[in-house]
């Protein structure tokens, strides 16, 4: 037996170790031949992404726009996590897989056989046999989407789940009515840069009353070197229509750093329903904390009158998340939902939480954030509830757990509350808790192994948030839970 | 089954059990008291595995295996079982789940399958009913918003489910009403065979009118001071701790 002290038990820091040297398995990289705009950002090259993709007019004015305001903005650094200044001009900003980009694959069989088994290894299959579990998988590598499976079926029932490349060749009007009204070309130097350059990402529209049968799914994959990944999703619910939306990413291990800045913008018209889960496992650095991707992302949905957007994330990966999944709650008795679990190892700093903004009158919204924060980390709850006059008995609940492993990383939580109508009710509770000795000893006492305790302790911790998740996709989220927190025991 | 020889145990350097010998064999019932701070609850963890506590001189054996060399779950698989004075919460944890966890893993640990559903299912209705506790109580968290007495029946239902060897009830009757502790004495009669047997460390007498010890010990600064049958224990509540503090010649 040892001395008494304060730190880990002597195995549990032996597996710490073991999973501190553990690598990330999604790190493996494609050999595929690139085609790639020339490096570096201007007017030209916006024109050139516009051209190759062969848009229709409205997007180069949204896209130029966007690009000059992007121009006038400052690079944020009020997060709480550090990264140095980005050389926008020292990357590429549109690469695409040659036999992807020469001639658009009409169907499955026409897929490059090397992109097909990558999405393989990842788990991702695109053969519509593979798929009758019932996703509808749409995968996004680097800038182009590779397949929509499971079309056909959608088509019958009038759902559109394509790419965004497709969309505006196929559904302009469409497009161009939603485009950039839940984030604006200018909201942000992330979702400005994103307006100018995104080339491709996922598009959903589901028609009036129509319940969407099958999850809709869609894997993102940064591939290529020096490559920013800005996809752009747009989901609209029409009146009473109910959709929900899967999201995964990984990408391959890297010394650089690499942006990934998307915008996801989501239209729930009245009385419809949008879910959206996302488990994050970008790269989030080796373990000395090089490399890695900067997540800096924008989602936000608008919800008209009784219409309700659940946001629900799981996320594990990248060096730095700066990401609020956001809900202006525009119409009268709409919900707005958010259920989070943040997980940080090594080096990783995340800033995330979620914005809720009351507008209509017996609005309603709801906060559930788990943070879990090991290794060296950092990990910052930050989010607004915002109360507007003209919301009347507008409610919110908000619960930000922190959960620490281990003695040297961090966990913060910064809620704002503005409330400028007296009949709101806004609760917040927060907790800090750490995985200490005595809940181990006492699993260990009933015969459970430390590591398998911690498995089973961080998995009550997120229950809530789980339970929010699509049955398979919360199988998933427990497994990637686990191995992101391999022995990091304290 | 259980041999302690002259344990010496140190914590942060201090000094709390100074050569505790104590044998238990299979079928007994032990009782263990002893004022505040004479190392009761350090001999409970110390049997059990935690760490922090120094192990300066002495032995512990079961069933002639080295207890110390083994960790926590492994002294657990081995069939020796705490029933905490203070038992943690584990939100989110339901006690089915905690106990399928505990469960599975004593079968690995036999070369076992893990159990399957209707069997685990069945096997904790029949302990709930045994510990009179709600089949509801099942799918709560493990101790989240349970009181003190809930958290103590609890206990004692952990224990009838992994059905242990050398059972450990640490202060197990503090904080339970009189109909409570009945019920939890009676289940731990109920558990008794020939092959297990019971350390039972307690303050008071009325827990032993149901568990009839085969022995009484009482510690006092870290040492077995004096060993009877249950008259002690009685002798002890009419006459309080001082007349044994003085070493036994």
């Amino acid at each position: 037996m040892k001395a008494p002290s304060t730190h880990l038990p002597d195995d549990s820091q032996a597996v710490l170790d073991a999973h501190l040297e553990s690598e990330y398995k999604w790190g493996f990289e494609v050999a595929l031949e690139e085609e790639l705009a020339p490096k570096g950002l201007s007017e030209e090259i916006i024109e050139y992404i516009w051209h190759k993709k062969g848009e229709p007019p409205f997007m180069l004015d949204f896209r130029m726009r966007a690009y000059r305001a992007w121009k006038t903005m400052k690079e944020p650094h009020w997060l709480n996590a550090h990264y140095d200044p980005i050389d926008y001009q020292d990357a590429y900003y549109y690469a695409s897989p040659k036999s992807l980009s020469e001639k658009q694959p009409k169907s499955l069989d026409e897929i490059d056989p090397e992109i097909k088994r990558m999405f393989e290894r990842l788990g991702i299959p695109l053969e519509e046999q593979a798929v009758l579990a019932g996703v509808a998988v749409d995968a996004v590598l680097d800038s182009v989407s590779v397949a929509t499976t499971y079309k056909e079926r959608l088509a019958k029932m009038g759902i559109i789940f394509c790419s965004m490349s497709e969309a505006l060749q196929n559904y302009p009007d469409l497009v161009k009515k939603y485009l950039g009204t839940v984030v604006p070309y200018n909201d942000n130097f992330f979702a400005a840069l994103n307006s100018a350059v995104f080339s491709d990402g996922s598009f959903v529209y589901v028609p009036k009353g129509v319940r969407c049968p099958l999850e809709l799914s869609t894997y993102f994959r940064i591939n290529a070197r020096k490559t920013g990944q800005f996809e752009r999703t747009l989901i609209i619910a029409d009146e009473g229509a109910y959709v929900s939306y899967l999201e995964g990413c990984t990408a391959p291990a890297r010394s650089e750093h690499q942006l990934h800045a998307a915008v996801v913008e989501l239209v729930a018209l009245p009385g419809s329903y949008i879910k959206y889960s996302t488990i994050q496992n970008w790269f989030p650095g080796d373990k000395e904390g090089r490399g890695g991707v900067l997540n800096f992302v924008t989602k936000r949905g608008i919800a008209y009158e009784n219409a309700k957007i659940s946001w629900t994330q799981l996320e594990t990966g990248a060096a730095i998340t700066w990401k609020y999944p956001s809900v202006i709650l525009k119409g009268d008795n709409s919900v707005g939902e958010f259920y989070s679990v943040a997980v940080t190892n090594r080096y990783q700093q995340a800033d995330t939480g979620t914005k809720m903004i009351h507008i209509g009158k017996n609005t309603r919204s709801r906060i559930v954030s788990k943070g879990i924060s090991a290794g060296k980390s950092n990990n910052t709850y930050r989010g607004l509830v915002q109360i507007l006059p003209s919301a009347e008995n507008a409610r919110n609940f908000s619960q930000c757990d922190s959960l620490l492993i281990g003695s040297e990383c961090g966990a913060h939580t910064f809620p704002y509350i503005e409330t400028k109508n007296p009949t709101a009710i806004v609760e917040h509770e927060a907790t800090t808790s750490r995985i200490g000795e005595e809940i181990l000893f006492y699993c260990n006492q009933r015969g459970i192994p430390t590591q398998e305790a911690v498995e089973l302790i961080i998995n009550g911790y997120c229950q809530e948030v789980l339970a929010q998740m699509p049955l398979e996709f919360a199988v998933e989220a427990r497994k990637l839970l686990a191995i992101s927190l391999e022995g990091s025991v304290g | 089954m259980l041999e302690i020889r002259n344990l010496h145990v140190s914590v942060e350097g201090k000094p709390i059990l100074k050569g505790l010998s104590l044998s238990i064999q299979p079928g007994e019932i032990h009782a263990l008291m002893g004022p505040n701070g004479a190392g009761k609850s350090t001999l409970a963890v110390v049997l059990a595995g935690k760490e922090g506590y120094e192990v300066t001189e002495g032995e512990i054996l079961f069933d002639g295996q080295d207890l110390l060399s083994l960790g926590p779950e492994e002294r657990s698989h081995a069939g020796v079982f705490l029933a905490f004075q203070y038992p943690v919460e584990i939100p989110g944890v339901s006690m089915v789940q905690f106990l399928r966890a505990a469960l599975n893993a004593h079968r690995a640990a036999r070369g076992q399958d893990p159990i399957d559903t209707a069997e685990l299912m069945r096997l904790l209705r029949e302990k709930a009913a045994l510990l009179k506790l709600d089949p509801a109580f099942l799918t709560r968290s493990v101790n989240e918003g349970f009181s003190g007495g809930e958290r103590k029946r609890a206990e004692i239902f952990q224990m009838a489910v992994l059905n242990p060897r050398l059972a450990i009830l640490d202060e197990t009757d503090s904080g339970l009403d009189i109909d409570a502790l009945r019920i939890v004495a009676e289940a731990v009669m109920n558990l008794r065979r020939p092959d297990n047997a019971f350390l039972v460390i307690t303050h008071y007498h009325r827990i032993l009118q149901y568990l009839v010890p085969n022995f009484v010990h009482i510690l006092a600064d870290g040492r077995i001071v004096r060993t009877g049958g249950p008259e002690l224990a009685l002798e002890l509540e009419a006459k309080g701790y001082e007349p044994f503090l003085s070493p036994v010649v």
